[in-house]
């Protein structure tokens, strides 16, 4: 409590209601041009088929709308605010920049069906941006078509597929560890895999032994996460890929934790035969608060034919074109070519360290959770000893003796002025903390970050009520969740 | 690095806290011979002002100053200027997803905003937070209704848009859903007897598209009552989402899987847009995606939440209605400010509009070119036949800085000469008007070349 105030001060916040509520007949935010054609009578050109009314569509003014989103932006924390450490989601700083070429006019407006010869500019992004990718994860190809990191899993897993089904069968099951993100059975599930669940070992990570006794030719991939997602690099990872490579086995690699080694090593090199990315993660497009992402899935050689189509391709004239004919293609997971606003951010990111600044990136991402790691050893339960990388996990076991488990840390947190670290999350530690900094925070905002993470630990002791019934300084207190599944209100109605 | 906020004094500080002498002393977990001891080869690091300069390069090579008529899937409307200073808050551009909802209210208040319009705009009673986009959207909207029927088997219209199509065929692949194909009439709608023959007891959805991809409006009740003749879900896919301010939603669907780009999402070369589905309350167990839920705190002050989570990968796991992580928040936000900007009334004459530039355009074209699909009503598309091959034409419309309707042959070999024109707002009398000439032109000379084989023809005999 001592130190509370060292970062946040609670304030004076505007109260808003649902922008139906402010809507009343005549009053409106828009204007068209006049009809520079003749105006038409919509019954006679769509007859029964015509639209008669809105419903209770809002009718507000510009100012108003202006305020209700403004007002509505500040009950938001963000990383323009301050540290945002959750792990697994890499939030670091969404470059500016980024912004501005996104919104520059032949970017912005191209559509995606117009003639090839103006679209040379949008291609070259496209192309840019791939050989940029291949390069830091060391693999040979890449489609940057799926929408986000679980459609990139999607992908790499229908790929595995028909790699395995060219060679005689599709096989029938995935290894997934018990530490994998929740994306990786329900893609499985989706792509008509079954799941079987690899233990970790005392370190955390994958048991190389239980791995070989599971092994088969019933085994068509593994996805693993790596650096896991206890933020520790699987040290033996040259022996995981000897052994699914020795039964025709392919190693996925879930991409999400890719801070950890831009620039310092490339999954390529150490065996992974394909792999998603997370732009809005690694590459700094921005989260938007739950989205767009953006999940290219990059690919060893042999996986090449399988890539969904189109695939983009240079001409013989030096031209970029796409390539249709790709008769051992997975099909289309996405209609045209994927989020290309996010390839637009995720370049020009790249452009803006170069190769210097993307290995000080994950220098800093990695020195950054260690300094922390550091700084709560002792104060936290550490389950696992093993050396972190650009996260760390602690878990609640100290502070669940006095009753407090880490969601309510978390949400005392928030009275700190920080946003809170993962909760619950990996399922292999009961009660964790996933805690991943970035690269983006300074000393400064981690020592304030560390103070407020030993102060609750403090408070804890001497006044658990306190953190129990956190946050105190919200504008509104813990919701009731269970309330809002029981009898779900999903919209706003009209009194009636 | 500009993006750093450290000193070298600052990590030499740091590392010594931790009993360390150098970096390299964090990565000794990574095994000496994988990393990486030289330089990634990718371009340099470069300035702000470099950056820039690189993309407006590329913009200029990109169409930029051309007027389009390109719609299919992918809408040109006038985007108001509120809604890129409104997401570029920092509070809402650099949020994550609203799992802390104390701190996260504006997002989830947002959201329920949003689903709030988007029932409204199709009739149905619950919306997701969104989806990637209006093709994934569909195909998961139809895995829902195999969910929810038990059964496995689709029909789906071949007006719905082709790269639609490819994606559900995508997904259907390894569900064990055969799919079937509906053809479509000399009206541009689905062939209601083909889709009738089509339609078993096994059939778990069938999936069409009004406006279609011709930019003809579906017969929606005839299809609806064909389908529940069955016990078959219907799933409405809906491209052009301006179409709702004038076009009567398909009500009578039980899935409604939308793409709102039209809603103020930028073109931008085809991502990232918004899909979204919606459907009946009774359904709302069996949706993909994330949804936002009112609620109270424990003062009793109303309150949002992300609810019925247990539908969701996280909990789940392999057991989940899909593996829908990220959606589109941001875009969603666009989406929701554009619907609030335009409103009630707003979208009624937006839409009008799109209708009477469309319906001058159609008219205008028909007096050199034939019209196709005259039968039944559309909204902003036309398909137009020209003589001579539209790749042409169009290549001749680029000169004077025109884009062309996107010729169908791709898709639809059987069309010929058929290009799918779009008129929105945007879309000004004179544009029309130069477009409308190039292709009179086209014609002509057509005929003038045929008028004279034919002379020759006479000639010689």
């Amino acid at each position: 409590m001592k130190h509370m105030t060292r970062k946040a001060t609670p304030h004076v916040n505007q109260n808003e209601g649902l922008i139906f509520e402010k809507s009343s007949a005549g009053k409106a935010a828009w204007k068209l041009p006049p009809l520079d054609v003749p105006d038409v009578d919509a019954a006679e050109l769509l007859g029964t088929a015509e639209r008669k009314d809105l419903g209770n569509m809002p009718e507000v003014s510009e100012i108003e709308i202006i305020r209700h989103f403004t007002r509505l932006s500040t009950w938001n924390y963000a990383i323009d605010l301050g540290m945002y450490p959750l792990g697994s989601c890499t939030m670091k700083y969404n470059p500016r920049v980024n912004e501005a070429v996104a919104r520059v006019e032949g970017i912005a407006n191209g559509h995606p069906y117009q003639p090839e010869k103006i679209s040379q500019g949008a291609l070259r992004i496209l192309k840019t941006l791939s050989d940029c990718l291949i390069e830091i994860t060391g693999m040979d190809a890449i489609t940057l078509q799926p929408a986000a990191g679980a459609h990139g899993e999607m992908t790499g897993l229908l790929m595995v597929r028909a790699y395995h089904q060219a060679q005689g069968r599709p096989r029938k099951k995935v290894l997934i560890p018990d530490s994998a993100h929740g994306t990786n059975p329900a893609t499985a599930a989706m792509v008509n895999y079954s799941v079987e669940n690899l233990k970790s070992n005392a370190q955390g990570m994958v048991d190389v032994s239980a791995l070989a006794a599971q092994m088969n030719e019933d085994v068509a991939a593994l996805m693993l996460t790596n650096p896991n997602t206890l933020g520790v690099f699987e040290q033996e990872i040259h022996k995981i890929a000897d052994i699914l490579h020795a039964k025709g086995g392919l190693l996925y690699m879930d991409g999400a934790n890719m801070n950890a080694l831009v620039g310092k090593v490339r999954p390529g090199d150490f065996g992974v035969d394909l792999m998603h990315l997370n732009l809005h993660k690694t590459f700094s497009t921005p989260h938007g608060g739950g989205g767009p992402g953006s999940g290219p899935v990059a690919i060893k050689k042999k996986l090449e034919p399988f890539l969904p189509k189109p695939v983009l391709m240079t001409k013989a004239d030096g031209t970029f074109g796409f390539d249709y004919d790709r008769p051992q293609s997975v099909g289309r997971v996405r209609a045209f070519y994927g989020n290309f606003g996010m390839f637009v951010r995720a370049l020009a990111y790249i452009q803006a360290n170069g190769p210097d600044g993307l290995r000080q990136t994950t220098e800093d991402a990695v020195l950054n959770a260690n300094y922390i790691r550091k700084g709560l050893e002792g104060v936290y339960d550490l389950p696992y000893s093993t050396p972190s990388m650009h996260e760390v996990v602690f878990s609640d076991k100290v502070q669940a003796k006095k009753g407090v488990r880490t969601m309510d840390l978390a949400k005392r947190l928030i009275d700190y002025g920080f946003h809170p670290y993962t909760t619950a999350f990996p399922l292999i530690v009961p009660g964790a903390l996933m805690i991943e900094p970035t690269e983006s925070e300074s000393k400064e905002e981690m020592d304030l970050f560390i103070e407020a993470m030993k102060s609750i630990a403090e408070e804890v002791e001497e006044d658990p009520q306190t953190v129990l019934d956190a946050p105190h300084s919200t504008r509104v207190s813990r919701l009731d969740e269970t309330a809002a599944a029981r009898k779900p209100i999903l919209r706003w109605k009209p009194a009636l | 690095m500009r993006y750093l906020p450290k000193s070298p004094g600052d990590r030499e500080t740091m590392l010594k806290a931790m009993g360390l002498h150098s970096t390299d002393d964090l990565f000794v977990q990574i095994p000496a011979e994988y990393r990486l001891n030289r330089d990634l080869k990718i371009p340099r690091q470069m300035a702000e002002s470099e950056i820039v300069d690189y993309f407006r390069q590329r913009s200029r090579e990109n169409g930029e100053g051309f007027t389009s008529f390109l719609g299919a899937g992918a809408y040109s409307h006038y985007r108001p200027v509120i809604i890129d200073s409104l997401i570029s808050r920092g509070e809402f551009l650099t949020a994550y997803t609203p799992y802390q909802a104390e701190i996260s209210q504006g997002t989830l208040q947002s959201i329920f905003e949003f689903q709030t319009m988007i029932c409204e705009l199709t009739g149905m009673e619950v919306a997701n937070a969104s989806m990637y986009d209006g093709s994934t959207a569909a195909a998961e909207a139809v895995m829902m209704a195999v969910r929810l029927t038990g059964r496995r088997s689709v029909v789906v219209a071949r007006t719905l848009h082709p790269e639609y199509r490819e994606v559900l065929a995508t997904y259907a692949t390894h569900q064990g859903m055969p799919v079937s194909i509906a053809n479509f009439r000399d009206d541009g709608r689905v062939n209601v007897e083909e889709l009738e023959k089509a339609i078993t007891s096994e059939t778990a959805a069938v999936l069409i598209q009004s406006p279609n991809f011709f930019g003809t409006v579906e017969d929606v009740r005839a299809v609806a009552e064909l389908a529940h003749k069955q016990g078959a879900l219907l799933v409405v896919s809906i491209a052009e989402a301006v179409s709702l301010g004038i076009v009567e939603p398909p009500r009578e669907a039980d899935i409604i899987a939308m793409e709102a780009q039209s809603f103020g999402v930028p073109l931008g070369f085809g991502g990232p847009y918004c899909g979204v589905i919606a459907t009946r309350e009774k359904f709302v167990r069996q949706m993909p995606g994330r949804l936002v839920g009112q609620t109270v705190d424990k003062q009793g002050k109303r309150g949002f939440v992300l609810t019925l989570a247990t539908r969701e990968q996280h909990i789940r796991r392999e057991k989940a209605t899909s593996n829908i992580c990220t959606n589109q928040a941001l875009v969603a936000l666009m989406v929701n400010i554009f619907m609030t900007v335009y409103g009630k009334v707003g979208l009624k004459e937006l839409a009008k509009q799109n209708l009477a530039k469309t319906a001058y355009a159609a008219a205008q074209f028909a007096k050199h070119g034939k019209l196709l699909f005259t039968a039944a009503p559309r909204f902003n598309e036309f398909v137009i036949s020209t003589s001579e091959d539209p790749y042409a034409i169009n290549s001749r419309l680029l000169g004077h800085k025109v884009v062309g309707g996107l010729p169908l042959k791709k898709f639809y070999p059987e069309l010929g000469n058929a290009a799918l024109w779009c008129c929105t707002e945007l879309t000004t009398r004179s544009a029309i008007d130069t477009a409308v000439g190039l292709v009179a032109e086209s014609e002509r000379s057509v005929r003038s070349a045929k008028d004279e084989s034919d002379v020759e023809e006479e000639v010689t005999q």
